[in-house]
């Protein structure tokens, strides 16, 4: 027990100290004049003019149009899977909805998987399809970050700095740096990096083990350093080639968690405001760290019905007990939890235990946290999200004293409020509707794997991931139907874009605005009193979209747990 | 701000970043990766293969199925494989390395409650344990990859009784070789104490080769 929560505060104490080091080198690479030789280069290539600067608009139909043509390039790389090179097995392509699926599924940084790794796609497609989105993805994330704070930190000015520009920086600069450096961590450590495809072995009982291996500490780096998540495998993070150690899972939770804890750090450096920068950190960490507390509490406890069989679930020296079903031994529960909580904080969705099998109020935590979608968050969009509940804190607030709210020194209008309502409400439409479109569609009983409220849960873990980017599954569910696969892939288009888009068009509008001094009627955002005001905003309003949905799954299932009601 | 404006000379850009990107962070970054990796830690890289007598025994990393009683025994494994009468379908293959896989099943599953009570009736059998014992929870929950290498330091001292006296070892030798297997907490803090299940039955077997010899490998 004391191990565990010394384990805790020794990885949030690195976070802190790694997101300090990765702000400053953020804020650099948004800020800097200079360009590297092979960014002229790229510029050239791209036939591109550096010194351009965008407004919102132009900024964002760059990010969405290049985003578009990358998606389009995997999707037919994977729909002619059969004829690419290096691909030994000789493994078919996937079908038209499947691919429309996969494509999405990593342009959008959800990486969200109707396909299983090993029996499904080829070393090429790895490489060329899904190491290649994961990268584009992640980067555009933090691109439009760049674009958001920019936007923020400007007075009387339309313009929030150059898409190609920030993408190339990016991208050279710090994502694969970053990722060469913690491959060759990974592969010390025991990842596979390969171009092989498999390895055969004669087991000492004598049969045949066919061992898949590839280019997977790539892959792996990748995947967590920008908050990415599809496993190479799949079993993901489980898995012991892309997981082999209590190292390397640290550092896939450290990985997953430097770039959205970084941005508030990078936030207050351009802004000047370090003290809101640290306020936003804090809102970050106060719900990480109840929600860890509730999903180690709720598995460390285990299942009452496993003990009743006759199986040990208590903690000792010599076992880690707990609900171990669809654990891996090495992690025990301490580190499975860690990584829930930080999987679906970051809404990385990539999982080193099955999540279809956490107790109700274990399972209960990573859907709660896509749900609010604001813990951390992805690369670059979680910051965007929390600045949209912060707007909504001071409206709110401002409403209550009867004052026009302002942020940051601007004033906040209608305008921003309806394009922050547009945001917040678009990822409960998108979670409720599908939900409860697939709860009326005749088929979806057969693509369960649970009955009851767990079966329920499944339906509403799929959309609340596929909406909230995260890509993590309630994976007993088979979704690789044409009405999943489409359903999952609109509500990751939906979540991604009906976010982003409308946030930067905030942060172009506030750009335009005169910053107006702070008055006695101004409340101080810097504040710890306002960063409680914050927490509690995102969870009222996050409790009274989602907490009906979540009645039906995971809090009834735990009350019929402890009644001892079981499904067949 | 015209629609024009917004999107005038973005075609190139947009259709050059694609493929040049996917050129770039598809193919050049983890072929870097690879030909460095290779010449780092050849043995990782290539998926940390275990050999005896020039032979691939498995991954040190990667679990295997033990049946037999004088092998110690790793995790239940929900992995599938194709069925040998009907490749279109799928059976029980327990660390199928080609496929991992979980059970999926949710807490109040009465699948999973009646596996777990059939586990530990076997278990207790096994091992000689009291009708009533209670069993470690590793030995009967499956893995989430199906692969697990590792069992719990409680589990492999259930199992070591049964495995000396097949092996006609004394129970001290064998705790010493359990003990020599036995991988800390990283740090003290990372990660949980545990034995990793293929490399201690290696280590018997190169103390005391099993009488049932492994099937050479012909096919």
């Amino acid at each position: 027990m004391l191990s565990t929560v010394l384990e805790f505060a020794l990885v949030l104490g690195l976070m802190t100290g790694l997101a300090v080091l990765m702000g400053k080198w953020l804020t650099r690479v948004f800020t800097g004049t200079q360009h590297a030789l092979p960014e002229r280069c790229t510029y050239r290539l791209l036939g591109i003019d550096p010194r351009e600067s965008m407004n919102w608009a132009r900024y964002g139909s760059a990010l969405l149009l290049s985003n578009a043509a990358m998606m389009l390039l995997g999707y037919f790389i994977l729909r002619l899977q059969a004829v690419m090179p290096i691909n030994p097995l000789g493994l078919a392509a996937q079908t038209p909805d499947l691919a429309f699926n996969t494509a999405v599924s990593f342009i959008t940084n959800t990486n969200w998987q109707a396909y299983s790794g090993e029996t499904s796609l080829s070393n090429f497609s790895q490489m060329a399809v899904i190491t290649f989105l994961m990268c584009v993805g992640a980067t555009s994330g933090v691109v439009a970050a760049a674009g958001f704070i920019r936007g923020l930190s400007r007075s009387s000015s339309g313009d929030i700095g150059n898409f190609w520009v920030d993408f190339t920086r990016t991208l050279y600069r710090v994502m694969l740096p970053l990722c060469v450096g913690m491959a060759l961590v990974y592969v010390w450590q025991g990842m596979p990096q390969t171009f092989a495809s498999q390895a055969l072995a004669t087991t000492l009982e004598g049969a045949q083990q066919q061992l898949i291996v590839g280019a997977v500490a790539s892959f792996e780096s990748i995947k967590h350093i920008g908050t990415n998540g599809g496993g190479f495998f799949s079993m993901n993070a489980a898995h012991p080639f892309e997981n082999p150690t209590p190292l390397t899972n640290a550092l896939h939770i450290l990985s997953m968690l430097l770039i959205p804890s970084a941005l508030t750090y990078t936030f207050g450096s351009m802004l000047l405001q370090r003290r809101q920068g640290w306020v936003f950190f804090g809102t970050f960490l106060v719900l990480f760290i109840g929600f860890l507390a509730l999903v180690y509490g709720a598995e460390q406890n285990g299942n009452p019905l496993l003990t009743q069989a006759g199986a040990n679930q208590t903690l000792s020296l010599e076992q880690s007990g707990g609900n171990m079903e669809g654990k891996e031994l090495r992690f025990g529960i301490a580190d499975s939890s860690l990584f829930i909580a930080t999987t679906t904080a970051a809404t990385t969705g990539s999982v080193n235990t099955m999540h279809d099998s956490l107790t109700p109020m274990g399972g209960f935590v990573p859907l709660a946290q896509m749900m609010l979608n604001c813990v951390f968050g992805g690369d670059g969009v979680g910051f965007i999200n929390l600045i949209q509940y912060a707007l909504l804190t001071v409206f709110l607030v401002g409403m209550m004293i009867g004052r026009s709210p302002e942020f940051l020194g601007k004033k906040i209008e209608a305008r921003e409020m309806k394009l922050v309502m547009l945001s917040v409400l678009a990822h409960p439409i998108s979670i409720l509707g599908f939900t409860a479109l697939a709860a009326l569609w005749p088929d979806t009983m057969a693509s369960l794997n649970n009955l009851g409220p767990h079966g329920f849960s499944e339906v509403l873990y799929a959309y609340t991931s596929g909406t909230a980017n995260n890509g993590s599954a309630f994976a007993g569910l088979n979704a690789n139907t044409p009405f999943f696969n489409t359903t999952i892939g609109l509500a990751m288009l939906i979540g991604r874009f009906f976010t982003l888009l409308p946030m930067l068009a905030v942060a172009g509008s506030l750009a335009m605005k005169k910053t107006v001094p702070a008055g006695a009627g101004t409340i101080p955002t810097a504040t710890p009193l306002f960063m409680l005001l914050v927490v509690f905003v995102v969870l009222v309003v996050g409790g009274l979209t989602f907490l009906p949905a979540l009645a039906l799954g995971p809090l009834v299932e735990q009350l019929q747990l402890l009644s001892g009601q079981t499904y067949n | 701000m015209t629609t024009q404006s917004i999107f005038k000379g973005l075609l190139r850009p947009v259709l050059v970043s694609a493929v040049f990107f996917m050129l770039l962070t598809g193919l050049a970054y983890p072929a870097f990766t690879t030909v460095a990796a290779q010449l780092l830690f050849p043995f990782q890289a290539r998926g940390s293969l275990l050999e005896r007598d020039g032979l691939v025994m498995g991954s040190a990393l990667i679990g295997q199925h033990f049946t037999r009683p004088e092998y110690f025994h790793g995790r239940p494994s929900m992995t599938l494989g194709a069925d040998p009468q009907d490749p279109s379908k799928s059976v029980s293959q327990p660390y199928n390395a080609g496929s991992s896989g979980a059970s999926n099943l949710g807490p109040t599953s009465q699948k999973l409650v009646d596996q777990v009570a059939a586990r530990v009736q076997a278990y207790r059998q096994d091992n000689g344990l009291a009708t009533d014992a209670q069993v470690p929870v590793d030995a009967v929950t499956a893995s989430a990859s199906g692969l697990d290498p590792h069992i719990s330091v409680a589990n492999a001292r259930l199992q070591l009784p049964r495995v000396a006296r097949l092996r006609q070892l004394p129970e001290a030798e064998l705790l010493q070789l359990v003990n020599a297997h036995t991988t800390a907490r990283t740090l003290g803090l990372l990660g949980e104490p545990r034995v990793n299940v293929l490399q201690l039955n290696l280590a018997l077997d190169a103390r005391l080769p099993s009488r049932q010899p492994p099937i050479a490998a012909s096919e």
